[in-house]
């Protein structure tokens, strides 16, 4: 019984060692490969950015594909369920690249699966275009074919500080408490504050560092009430988004502008409307913004042919969008190299030069977006996010009595 | 820290009154779950990993009650004789095989419980963190410098009355003996005509009735989230560690202590070391321990 099933063991492995490399052009079809969180923590935002591949996918197909050589090639994904945790997406990773023969990778579900994965399709010189992964590390490490289409962490809530010196006559007097996570993301978005803190000759009156299993800040919070900052600026993921809306009104907390990032993920607007009331949010992509491309036309365009395929959103998150991004910036890359060779597709990226839906796509040397900024919206009283480009669109300060 | 410390006593003193405040509204809820882990530690020697997730669980009931619009002493009424049976089936299907066994059994054993639970939750709630907004107004003094929510004043109320509860039950009623006695002596016990297995089971389902009670208050006054349980689960361990086995006065004020603890440490040093507080509490008195011992330790030469 076991001699059995060793061997038929080890016939299917001198099988799949047998057919290598088969697999990243079949027939007419192109090969994409990802490993995706579709189970554990990061499963919602997973299935967000696999619906954002899928839906490019299709989009790409219809029209016609992608050429190469004179020819039409229709784009496939092949996922693995990487269960959110980033061993077994390294483990994944290099099954999509050794086993399924997968030569161009996009990327996973976070910053976190990024960090992990890289490294495999960087050793065996597989291409990543990533659109989920925004940590600043992920560029500081020399990557040759890791590109990402999104903005990086640092710029998450840079401009939230921009507003708060345009709206002060003396931005040297302007009075911010910060309340971070100590996770390589949010560490990156206080990076970024934190410099243009300095650049403007802000005062810092809090800084305190938030725990990984947030569940109360109270005590921030009543600092924060006791020295009046001007601006409070609170990064922590869902959790700090969430935690933070519901204390702010437990506390009564009263400050001109407060500015966090994953408000939507938490839904703060739902949950906790008239907290939320005033709150700047940044975002990746907006689908009011007034870029276009022939593939997918406008971001309104884009956003209702989104929904049509998948009607349970009746607001779509920017994870599926940038997702979509990646899979076109593909696309282009394909076209313009005419050919399939991994390297040559790889130097077709670097150069890739182009406006979409999604906002400017062009990477630097090290692989990050750098056309494209951040968003920043703010909550209205009825629970809209309403883009505010510049610090006169804001309301500010924040109206609400609790 | 400086600063911290200026603001706390120069600047804005009044602000210590709603640390004060915070910190006996922590430790209300700590000490619950604490007392449910004293007494099975204490009763059957068995160190349960899996409290904090007990704990949480009865705040996913709680919400999911909550949601169904059912009042929030109807939600404790209801949680906390499911999370008993809960406790009586965990007890039957693995707590019973492991009671003899040495002490690293019990620990894998409910560490592994402690995961299974917390990846259940996850599929059944999902990894968002929820909370339930009671939507209770909010009072404030001194110029809006401390504000005290009603939730909060309930979930201390509630938190005193089952404790009162408990202690009654564990002085005055038949089982409550039964369990003591099982503490003191197990053999001597069960000569006397108690049927110990049944002791271990009704305290093993008590504990996770105390900590669902206290998941239903966690979810009223902060947030949960599946992979939460583990700092339920070392602050019950810091307390009991300070406080001693199957004393609940001590218990009660060691939760109290370190909850205020916990909001001095956050309001010098930053949120992100609260959770860090208990643990140092757990290593000052291990240390203390060992040195009040040391005393008594006789060496013969």
């Amino acid at each position: 019984m076991f001699m059995k099933h060793g061997i038929v063991a080890g016939v299917a492995l001198a099988v799949s060692l047998a057919t290598p490399a088969m697999a990243k052009v079949e027939g007419d079809t192109i090969i994409l490969g990802s490993s995706i969180s579709l189970t554990g923590k990061y499963a919602t935002n997973g299935l967000h950015t696999q619906r954002g591949y899928d839906y490019a996918v299709k989009v790409i197909n219809e029209a016609g594909g992608v050429k190469v050589g004179g020819k039409s090639y229709k784009l496939d994904v092949k996922y693995y369920d990487d269960e959110s945790t980033p061993a077994r997406g390294a483990q994944l990773a290099e099954r999509l690249i050794q086993q399924d023969g997968v030569e161009y990778m996009l990327g996973p579900y976070s910053s976190g699966m990024t960090k992990a994965i890289a490294p495999v399709s960087e050793k065996f010189g597989v291409p990543m275009v990533e659109a989920e992964g925004a940590s600043r590390s992920l560029f500081t490490q020399g990557y040759k074919y890791l590109f990402a289409v999104l903005s990086t962490s640092e710029q998450y809530l840079a401009t939230a500080i921009d507003f708060a010196a345009e709206k002060s006559s003396n931005p040297g007097d302007v009075r911010i408490a910060l309340a971070f996570e100590g996770d390589p993301f949010s560490m990156d978005v206080r990076a970024g504050v934190m410099d243009k803190i300095k650049e403007y000759g802000m005062k810092v009156v809090i800084d305190d560092q938030l725990p990984a299993d947030l569940s109360d800040m109270s005590t921030t919070l009543t600092k924060v009430k006791a020295l009046k900052p001007d601006a409070l600026i609170i990064s922590g993921h869902s959790k700090g988004a969430a935690t933070a809306a519901r204390q702010i009104d437990e506390m009564k907390v009263n400050v001109p502008m407060i500015a966090l990032t994953h408000c939507e993920a938490a839904k703060v607007q739902e949950k906790f409307p008239k907290t939320a009331n005033g709150f700047l949010c940044p975002t990746q992509w907006v689908e009011t913004l007034s870029k276009s491309d022939p593939m997918f036309g406008s971001a309104a365009d884009w956003n209702t042919g989104f929904k049509a395929d998948n009607p349970s959103y009746t607001s779509v998150p920017y994870q599926s969008a940038q997702a979509s991004a990646a899979v076109y910036v593909f696309k282009e890359a394909f076209e313009a190299a005419n050919s399939f060779d991994k390297d040559a597709v790889r130097d077709a990226i670097s150069k890739v030069e182009m406006e979409t839906f999604y906002g400017d796509i062009k990477f630097s040397e090290n692989g990050n977006n750098i056309a494209k900024p951040m968003f920043m919206r703010q909550i209205d009283g009825s629970g809209q996010y309403k883009l505010v480009e510049k610090a006169g669109d804001m309301v500010f300060p924040r109206n609400v009595s609790y | 820290m400086w600063d911290n410390l200026q603001l706390l006593f120069v600047w804005a003193p009044i602000i210590n009154v709603q640390v004060i405040l915070d910190g006996i509204f922590v430790g209300a809820v700590f000490a619950l779950s604490a007392y449910g882990l004293a007494l099975v530690w204490g009763v059957m020697n068995i160190k349960n990993l899996a409290q904090g997730d007990f704990v949480i669980m009865g705040g996913y009931m709680a919400l999911a009650l909550h949601q169904l619009h059912v009042p929030l002493v109807l939600i404790l009424l209801i949680v906390m004789p499911v999370m008993f049976m809960f406790g009586w089936i965990v007890y039957v299907l693995m707590i019973r095989r492991i009671i003899d066994q040495d002490m690293f059994v019990s620990l894998l054993a409910t560490f592994g419980l402690s995961l299974l639970l917390q990846q259940v939750m996850n599929l059944i709630f999902g990894p968002e963190v929820q909370t339930i907004d009671m939507e209770l107004p909010v009072y404030d003094a001194f110029d809006n410098m401390v504000t005290v929510p009603s939730s909060k004043l309930i979930t201390l109320i509630l938190a005193g009355v089952i404790a009162t509860g408990v202690i009654i039950f564990m002085k005055r009623s038949r089982a409550g003996q039964a369990i003591r006695a099982t503490a003191q002596d197990p053999r001597a016990a069960r000569v006397l005509g108690i049927d110990i297995d049944r002791v271990y089971a009704f305290t093993f389902a008590f504990n996770a009735a105390l900590c669902g009670a206290a998941g239903v208050l966690v979810s009223i006054i902060w947030v949960i989230q599946p992979f939460y349980g583990i700092t339920y689960s070392v602050r019950s361990f810091a307390i009991v560690t300070a406080a001693g086995l199957g004393n609940l006065p001590a218990v009660i004020g060691a939760g109290f202590g370190i909850g205020l603890f916990e909001k001095y440490t956050g309001a010098i040093l930053g949120t992100a070391y609260e959770v860090a507080a208990p643990v140092s509490i757990l290593l000052l008195v291990l240390i203390w321990r060992q040195i009040q011992m040391r005393r008594n330790r006789q060496v013969v030469r």
